[in-house]
């Protein structure tokens, strides 16, 4: 069955071709159908793939390499187009295709409708359905590569799909602008992956003739010491890399801005899959990264850092999706903790979780959105629960989740993420916990204040209405998610004292994958007073949430202002984007439009426009020679015969 | 009397072709009511597409087997089995163009067909040719039928220009071509080219002969100063029959050029020079004229003399390198050449009359009338232009990498400018089929018939196969050509 792994990556690619071609002539119902079947059966393959990875012999070490076809072969090195099946990449392909699917399903009744609540045409539907299938192509490609080069491919491919689905409203002038800048600030991270792999090509590749991940890590054994020291600047690289596509610390400022585009999109790439990339890419060169413990180090003080600023943020936003979004980049930086201490699985667990709670979220969002023509201002809001009770409970799990509420999903991913910190640092652990506080705070903030009260603005209120089955029946899937995911990953501890033989079946899973990598643990009773710890930290945010949103208790107002000053520091967002402007894009503007007045248009441009007109010139000269008269062609033969035997005698 | 011992395994693929033609030709007379139809002129295209299919076939089954030879005049070698190759590929394509485009303005579907069948034979001769007057004759087989095939289009003023204009010039340049030989012949006692080799002094006989003979060359092959005849007959000539003959001729010329530079008698560095200033005059010329051009098919044909010039890069490199990188080019200037005429015919007005037949203008927004259609066009000419990865681009790379090899440095570094050059040209026309609206300039015959889409897709297929498996294939070439140069 895994020979026929390829079928994974042909399905999105046929139904984006298809829809490219024929779409507008299909009309948005074959559209929709292809585009979801190519998904659903891209899902239906990763199980089946998922199944056969376990019927491998245990000499396969759990995984399997397809070769599809030699792609670059130059002397001793050869890179292939490859698919490198293992427990990995195959948890990932379900995430994308599973959650993608559930999306894709959401976005066929979704985007009936453009930005200005007007029936969006069949041509730009097909576009996008077309989009979102060749993202699809793309993450698979990203995280089914078996070598540096295809997940290159794979990166930039996505980083494309993103650019182009941000802008999708693109005549609106804020959408076109956040699709740049997303571009542009994942350029600065991508030249970091292109540097990487063709250092990794001269410290390693070269002499393994490969930049497969697994003849470079095999490379790593007999490596010399200057090889493993300079491994510290190439993970920095690749960090620098999933910095930009997982919007951490630096390169963060690009998500909030993505929201511009259509609330599937948010869904599906800027929270669900594409942002997890940078995590991804860790766990699966993290041979490289134990090698690197100074860069270990980073990853998990970027990871936490980003986490308590964004959360940070979040609590001050009014627009519904921004906070998701905010709440996103501090979700990734809790990966990015869990990576960067060591605990890749913990971290993918919180990659798989984090997909179906958040798709969740923002597709609920989305159908606010709808219910309220566009408007996302939480602040006119309030009271939406009595119109749209579906969607409510939707959100309300959601949001449950990613508060980390006792016993839903997020609750555990990130209670491992904070028990394997816990033993590695205890401040990294402090600012894991205390934005777990603030996540619980922030995620019911937008609770209630969207859908308990009364209503804000009595206008919007009355307009709401339930969204149509076809949008509100998928999000239940990911709902059941978000409250059951969890299960996959309940630790020992606790499965022990249900007296389950069989705990933690995704760290289990992933074991073949990260097995030269080993975690100390600690004893059962600390383990379940840490999970105590974050369960009371989480209910703590709700109530604080609780206590100042629905109650308006006089406390809670006190506390607010209290944290006044702060307050105008984190609504712009600790200034980081007013920062970058001054110091990066004006003064490269100013030398930008040095170099494009003088050297480009007046040196660079006068030579090559003048080379052109004379070759023009001359070429009218040229064909003007041809009269049409037969007496004139003969001639130019008879000259050629004479000059001919002139020169043969002139030579020879 | 003792008739010569004849092995006519040589000529299997030119019997298959000449009985093919008999039958096409008889095939006018078959039926009791013979009127002419389209059905009836399919059924005619048919037969000649299975003998090229059949011939091609055998051309296959050969490769790989001995040189074998009839009395020294023709010679089955591997490097003639490709020749056929290219030749029949490119009769195939022009045929299928021909399918749909030949009822609109003629009955005479036979005639067409066995003076097209007759020229694909003379093309394969002449490839195979090892004496000049086989040589000769086979040149003389091939003008002769294109003569006619030129003019085929009665009606039209241009066509019979063009014919006459061609036929003028062909025989004048024939002229020269015999007198050539006959120079050789004198100084060698011997029409044969091994006996040249060996017994040629060097001297003026052996210099101004081989110099006549490559005037001939120059003609068919449209190598300026030679090439004036190219743009009216190209334009003026059915655009099937351009297809073909822009690809067939250059090919079955080219592999007689080697054979008899091979024989030449006088050093490689005397005629290697001529020929690279040759190569330098016709890629410039031919490059500077296609760029004013306003009618499809006249810049094509100055992109022929242009391409024609790229492939005397290869020729001047020399034996090895330089024919395997000819053989190389030719395969892929098949596909792309044919592939963009193709479209050229379907953006013909019929009826048209020479100063307005399918102009630049035609291809106004195509992508917007038929996006496949322009995507596949813009494949064609940007193979032409030689954009990586298609084949175009690693036929001018294998190209000018032999030009390097032997020592032409200067004369690759021309060939990259001329490429420049010619991108302008190739990239106007898909910036208008790409960037402009269709307006009444715009045209596109329609619907496109299945044998037109057929050419274009195998053109397609070609054009990309050939750029991804480049490196298999000249590998293949290769041996072709090594065992021709190590002869």
């Amino acid at each position: 069955m895994l020979n026929y792994s390829w079928l994974i990556l042909l399905f999105p690619a046929v139904g984006a071709l298809f829809n490219a071609f024929w779409g507008r002539r299909l009309g948005p119902r074959l559209v929709k159908l292809v585009a979801n079947a190519a998904v659903l059966a891209s899902f239906v393959v990763a199980v089946l793939m998922a199944i056969s990875l376990q019927a491998l012999p245990a000499s396969a070490h759990g995984q399997f390499e397809l070769t599809l076809w030699p792609w670059i072969h130059s002397g001793d090195f050869r890179v292939d187009l490859a698919m490198l099946i293992d427990p990995l990449s195959v948890v990932m392909a379900l995430v994308i295709t599973g959650v993608g699917f559930v999306i894709h399903l959401y976005a066929a009744e979704y985007m009936k409708l453009d930005d200005e609540h007007q029936p969006l045409d069949d041509r730009r539907y097909a576009r996008f359905f077309v989009y979102l299938n060749f993202f699809i192509l793309m993450m698979l490609t990203l995280v089914l590569a078996n070598n540096f080069l295809q997940m290159y491919v794979g990166w930039e491919g996505v980083g494309l799909a993103s650019y182009l689905l941000i802008g999708f409203w693109f005549h609106k002038p804020s959408a076109a602008d956040a699709g740049k800048k997303a571009f542009i600030v994942n350029r600065v991270g991508d030249f970091g992956l292109a540097l990487a792999i063709m250092w990794l090509f001269f410290l390693l590749g070269r002499d393994a003739g490969s930049l497969a991940f697994n003849d470079i890590f095999h490379a790593l054994d007999g490596a010399t010491l200057a090889v493993k020291s300079a491994l510290g600047g190439v993970t920095l690289l690749l960090l620098l890399a999933a910095t930009g596509k997982s919007a951490q610390i630096p390169l963060f400022v690009w998500l909030p801005d993505a929201m511009e585009g259509p609330t599937p999109v948010s869904a599906l790439i800027h929270a669900a899959t594409m942002v997890t990339a940078g995590v991804y890419m860790i766990a699966r060169t993290h041979p490289l990264f134990e090698l690197a413990p100074g860069t270990m180090t980073i990853v998990a003080w970027i990871g936490a850092i980003t986490a308590l600023m964004a959360a940070s943020i979040a609590m001050v936003q009014t627009d519904l999706k921004r906070i998701l979004a905010y709440s996103t980049i501090s979700q990734l930086g809790y990966m990015f903790l869990a990576v960067g201490v060591g605990a890749y699985a913990a971290g993918i667990f919180h990659l798989t979780t984090h997909a179906l709670y958040k798709a969740l979220l923002f597709l609920a969002a989305g159908s606010v959105m709808h219910a309220l023509h566009g408007e996302l201002n939480i602040d006119l809001m309030g009271g939406l629960k009595a119109k749209m009770p579906r969607t409510y409970w939707q959100f309300l799990i959601g949001a449950a989740a990613l508060a980390g509420f006792p016993l839903l999903a997020g609750f555990w991913s990130k209670d491992e993420i904070l028990y394997f910190t816990f033993q590695q640092n205890k401040a990294l652990y402090a600012i894991g916990l205390g934005t777990a506080f603030l996540t619980a705070f922030y995620s019911f903030r937008a609770v209630f204040r969207a859908f308990a009260g009364k209503p804000r603005d009595q206008h919007l209120y009355e307009h709401a209405h339930e969204q149509s089955q076809g949008m509100v029946a998928p999000l239940w899937v990911l709902a059941f998610g978000a409250v059951f995911a969890g299960l996959i990953g309940i630790p020992a501890a606790v499965g022990g004292l249900f007296g389950l033989e069989e705990s933690h079946m995704l760290e289990q899973w992933l074991h073949p994958v990260f097995a030269d990598v080993s975690l100390p643990s600690l004893p059962v009773v600390w383990e379940l007073s840490l999970l105590a710890g974050s369960s009371l930290v989480a209910l703590l945010g709700i109530y604080l949430a609780y206590a100042r949103y629905v109650q308006q208790a006089g406390w809670t107002l006190f506390l607010q202002r209290l944290f006044t000053p702060l307050q105008s520091l984190l609504e712009h967002k600790y200034y980081v984007d007013e920062l970058y402007t001054a110091v990066i894009v004006n003064p490269l503007r100013t030398l930008a439009t040095f170099f494009y007045r003088f050297s480009d248009q007046t040196l660079i441009e006068g030579i090559v426009n003048g080379l052109g007109r004379v070759t023009m010139v001359v070429g009218g000269g040229v064909a003007r020679l041809q009269s049409g008269m037969v007496g004139l062609y003969a001639l130019s033969v008879l000259v050629g015969v004479v000059g001919l035997l002139a020169l043969m005698f002139l030579v020879g | 009397m003792n008739l010569p011992h004849i092995d006519f395994s040589v000529i299997t693929p030119e019997l298959i072709v000449i009985a093919t033609a008999l039958v096409v030709m008889l095939a006018e007379f078959v039926g009791a009511h013979a009127t002419p139809s389209p059905t009836r002129s399919h059924r005619i295209a048919l037969i000649a597409l299975l003998g090229l299919v059949l011939a091609a076939l055998a051309a296959v089954a050969g490769l790989g087997r001995a040189a074998t030879d009839i009395q020294g005049m023709l010679v089955a070698d591997d490097l003639g089995r490709y020749l056929e190759l290219v030749v029949l590929l490119a009769a195939a394509l022009g045929l299928l163009l021909a399918w749909d485009y030949l009822p609109q303005f003629t009955k005479m579907h036979s005639e067409y067909y066995a003076l097209y069948l007759l020229a694909v034979v003379g093309m394969m001769f002449m490839g195979k040719s090892t004496e000049l007057i086989t040589l000769f004759v086979s040149l003389e087989i091939l003008s002769v039928a294109l003569y006619v095939l030129t003019g085929f289009h009665r009606g039209q003023l241009a066509a019979g220009e063009a014919a006459l204009k061609y036929f003028l010039l062909g025989a004048f340049s024939s002229a020269f071509f015999i007198y050539g030989a006959a120079l050789l012949y004198g100084d060698t006692g011997s029409t044969h080219l091994v006996d040249i080799a060996a017994r040629a002094s060097g001297g003026f006989l052996t210099l101004a002969g081989l110099a006549l003979l490559l005037v001939g060359f120059g003609f068919k092959l449209a190598v300026v100063p030679f090439h004036m005849w190219t743009p009216d007959v190209y334009q003026g000539a059915p655009t099937p029959v351009t297809a073909f003959m822009s690809v067939g001729t250059k090919a079955a010329a080219f592999v007689a050029l080697f054979r008899v530079l091979q024989a030449a008698g006088v050093s490689y560095a005397t005629w290697s020079l001529v020929l690279a200033l040759l190569a330098t005059l016709t890629m410039t010329w031919g490059n500077l004229a296609a760029l004013r051009q306003s009618s499809l098919k006249r810049m094509l044909a100055y992109s022929s003399i242009a391409h024609a010039g790229y492939m005397l890069i290869g020729v001047t490199a020399g034996m090895q390198l330089g024919l395997s990188a000819v053989l190389f080019y030719l395969f892929a200037y098949a596909f792309m050449n044919i592939g963009a005429f193709a479209v050229v015919s379907l953006l013909e007005r019929p009826g048209y009359h020479a100063t307005q037949d399918a102009t630049i203008d035609a291809a106004r927004g195509l992508f917007a009338r038929k996006p496949l259609l322009a995507v596949v066009m813009a494949i064609f000419l940007l193979s032409l232009a030689g954009v990586p990865p298609l084949a175009g681009f690693f036929g001018k790379l294998y190209l000018f990498n032999a030009a390097v090899q032997s020592g032409w440095i200067w004369l690759a570094i021309v060939g990259m400018i001329n490429s420049v050059v010619s991108a302008y040209y190739y990239l106007r026309v898909t910036v208008l089929m790409f960037m402009t609206e269709a307006d009444e300039t715009s045209f596109l015959r329609s619907p496109l018939s299945n044998a037109t889409g057929l050419a274009i897709a195998v053109a397609m297929v070609g054009t990309l196969l050939l750029g991804i498996f480049a490196g298999p294939w000249l590998q293949q070439l290769g041996q072709a050509a090594l065992a021709f140069a190590g002869s």
